[in-house]
């Protein structure tokens, strides 16, 4: 400030005044309560009937929840020791989890593996989900579906060996070759898999499963939540490429691959997946000779891939058509070709723009991996529905194991929707 | 070279059966089943995939149940192992196609042995093991002591199955009304029942019996005495494969006459080594040659019934009065006992 006038003005305020503190009805709780739940008559009203919804319900599902018995035998054992008492029978969780968790032929011993699948599964996912994390990573994201396999299966090694030796064998042909042309990488990648697996099918013994370092499991015997992590996780990764290949085919100015893709997509988007289903475990069935079926669990993977594809197509193809033309254009006067346009320019925002709708596609494919208790596949709400209700003990419990059941696919989807929240914060650089 | 042909016969009909789709005839006609079982050396039998008392997988795994018992009782006495069977938990929807398929050699699943299941869809039903019917149950408070009395009752029905047109038929011909509640599933109906959308249940009285048992107060609901469908339930196989479907129908009966006999799985290692009685002898192998003619040890039926007693014992630990069902004989006692059970004799 200068002095030019400090002798001539008596006071001058050089700070502001403080603010005097709001009114005290206008902060704090009270002042939260008014604006938010007290806010006129029908605030107050709507806010009293809610709280009383929730007492009702509080009042009537605390007592079950801690009155609930964990030790019983049966369920007529549960209803002696409460007594008339409200509570939940929940002793058949504590009998029947590892049923739940693992179908009930998985053996018991051999339960590690699929924990441990499990944990390398999350290993395995991050680099994919964080992208983040150095690329290299994704090395173990290309073997773990190998890994997996020989862990939840078992058996013989070589067969997982085989499948990867046939994928790298691929993928060094295509390198060489796709320098000339797209397409002849891409034919020459499948015929060299192929011609791998085939020699290399012949290659192992017979008897190769049967005394394997780990035991080998039948895929009947797969089942529980188990199951319904191993579809979700399997198909939504299949059915992602799928569905990009397929949203980029119905786009294509070829007609041919445009009308198989068009085709593709309406058919099986207008079929139920239960139907497909049914195909899968029945159908199926009449086309091999007995004894020579493709194995039932990669016959339902098959189908509900297929499924989810093109559901996933079709939110892609959004994706593309939202972005401007002038995207295209730019990648054209780039000098770009059609594959390096799409891994560098387009596929990258439509992806983007796509997150929500695969999610949601992704959620709802994996409640729909419920479905395949229809064909009588031990899945977790195919083991509630079968084995553990018909047990002469546990006849009768319903609300513990669906409440249970419920509470699993909660926690998982829910984690999936936080997921997808998080990336697309991370990859908002656009228009704000 | 004949076993070529058989093949190339084999693959065109797999391939036409695919074609046609509808064809349930497809598939494994290929002969011999007995044969495939041996060489397999497991018995692939098809059971739902739960059903009280029925067919269960219990805590460890091990399918256990009245259905269940046929099926070991069949590996039993063809391969002489109660444990080598494969079982195959199949639904309402994919029993008949699994068997059509040859995926399961036997189906043991209450199947109702009706008409068009037999001569339509191409099975052979080798006898029946349980014979069922539709009941009703009612709590004891509605006073109700007959049927005939329900006039204008509300009552639960699965909806799309048989015991829906039985129940119309019945309350038509007493002519009397009923106001129905349809529901899908046996647990949706137990919900219904006893929140009281409907005074009366009705479905197979097994199923009744295993539905009471899981009420909390069995005691306060009674099942009526009428029953007012034939629900004749049985193992069934292919058509068109005589000795294996001779096989399991003898392998039934040799559990219905063994307990018509009084051979159990306490005094069969006894009896096995020669009575005075020529019909259990022939049974249990010590004199004629009845293993022989079906293809399968002198020991057979001895197998069979070790397996999980005879067809007294099956019924007792599964579904009888000791157990929670507490199913009572009934029409499944022995016809000495006034039931139907009545096995062709063994000569």
């Amino acid at each position: 400030m200068s002095d030019t006038h400090a002798q001539t003005v008596a006071f001058v305020r050089d700070t502001q005044l403080p603010p005097s503190p709001p009114p005290a009805s206008e902060v704090g709780l009270v002042g939260w309560l008014r604006g938010n739940l007290f806010n006129g008559v029908w605030g107050t009203v709507l806010t009293l009937l809610s709280l009383y919804a929730i007492y009702a319900i509080l009042a009537s599902a605390l007592p079950w929840l801690f009155n609930g018995v964990w030790t019983t035998k049966s369920l007529a054992e549960c209803r002696e020791v409460l007594d008339g008492v409200r509570g939940g029978c929940f002793s058949v969780l504590t009998e029947r989890v590892h049923q739940l968790l693992y179908g009930f032929k998985y053996p018991a011993s051999e339960y590690w593996r699929a924990n441990l699948a499990l944990v390398l599964l999350l290993v395995a996912a991050l680099p994919v989900l964080i992208y983040t994390l150095p690329r290299k990573m994704l090395i173990i994201t290309a073997l773990y579906p190998f890994v997996a396999f020989w862990l939840i299966w078992g058996g013989t090694i070589l067969t997982p060996l085989l499948a990867l030796v046939g994928f790298v064998a691929g993928y060094f042909v295509f390198q060489k070759l796709s320098t000339s042309s797209f397409a002849a990488g891409f034919f020459g990648a499948v015929i060299a898999a192929i011609l791998v697996w085939t020699i290399g099918g012949w290659l192992i013994p017979d008897n190769a499963n049967a005394n394997a370092m780990l035991r080998y499991v039948p895929s009947r015997d797969l089942g529980g939540f188990m199951l319904n992590m191993m579809l979700g996780v399997t198909c939504v990764s299949l059915s992602i490429p799928l569905g990009i290949v397929l949203a980029l085919g119905r786009q294509s100015d070829m007609p041919i691959i445009k009308w198989i893709c068009v085709v593709f997509i309406e058919f099986v988007r207008g079929v139920p997946l239960i139907t497909l289903l049914f195909v899968a475990s029945v159908m199926l069935a009449y086309f091999f000779p007995p004894n020579s079926t493709v194995d039932l669990f990669l016959r339902v993977v098959i189908m509900i891939t297929m499924f989810s594809a093109a559901y996933i197509a079709e939110v892609i193809r959004g994706g593309l058509a939202a972005l401007p033309r002038g995207q295209y254009e730019a990648a054209d006067s780039l000098g770009l070709d059609y594959p390096q346009a799409m891994r560098l320019i387009i596929l990258p925002q439509a992806l983007k723009i796509s997150i929500p709708g695969i999610v949601n596609v992704a959620v709802g494919l994996f409640k729909d991996t419920t479905l395949v208790s229809v064909i009588s596949m031990f899945d977790l709400v195919g083991m509630i529905r079968g084995p553990i209700l018909s047990a002469q003990e546990w006849n009768g419990v319903y609300w513990e194991l669906l409440g249970f059941a419920s509470l699993l696919f909660f926690v998982v989807c829910y984690g999936i929707s936080q997921y997808s929240q998080w990336l697309e914060r991370q990859l908002a650089t656009d228009h704000r | 070279m004949a076993d070529n042909q058989e093949e190339v016969k084999m693959k065109k009909t797999v391939l036409f059966g695919a074609l046609t789709a509808a064809g349930l005839s497809a598939g494994a006609a290929a002969a011999g089943t007995l044969d495939d079982v041996k060489a397999r050396g497991t018995l692939n039998c098809g059971v739902a995939t739960g059903l009280v008392g029925f067919a269960t997988p219990d805590a460890n795994g091990e399918w256990q149940g009245f259905d269940v018992a046929v099926c070991r009782a069949v590996a039993a006495a063809v391969l002489g192992d109660a444990t080598a069977v494969e079982f195959v938990p199949t639904t309402g929807k994919t029993r008949f196609t699994a068997l059509a398929s040859g995926e399961i050699d036997m189906l043991a699943r209450n199947t109702t042995w009706t008409f068009s299941r037999d001569v339509d869809l191409k099975f052979t039903f080798v006898g029946v093991n349980y014979y069922d019917g539709q009941g009703f149950m009612v709590p004891k408070d509605l006073g109700v002591s007959s049927a005939k009395e329900l006039d204008g009752a509300t009552v639960c029905i699965q909806t799309g199955t048989t015991t829906e047109l039985n129940l119309a038929d019945f309350f038509r011909v007493n002519g009397i009304s009923y106001e129905p509640v349809p529901i899908e599933t046996n647990a949706e109906a137990q919900q219904q029942y006893l929140a009281g959308a409907c005074d009366v249940y009705t479905t197979d009285a097994s199923g009744l019996a295993a539905t009471r048992a899981a009420f909390e107060a069995p005691g306060d609901h009674v099942l009526l005495p009428e029953i007012i469908s034939k629900e004749p339930l049985g193992p069934l196989v292919r058509h068109g494969d005589n000795e294996w479907g001779d096989v399991v129908r003898w392998t039934l009966n040799a559990l219905i006459s063994a307990e018509e006999l009084g051979i159990t799985s306490t005094n069969i290692s006894e009896m096995g080594a020669g009575t005075n009685n020529p019909e259990i002898n022939r049974i249990l192998g010590t004199e004629g040659t009845l293993g022989e003619m079906l293809g399968l040890d002198a020991d057979w039926a001895m197998k069979a019934i070790t397996a999980g007693g005879n067809y007294g014992e099956i019924f007792e630990k599964n579904i009888g009065e000791s157990t929670p069902i507490g199913l009572a004989r009934g029409l499944n006692a022995q016809w000495t006992d006034g039931g139907l059970l009545y096995s062709p004799p063994f000569r």
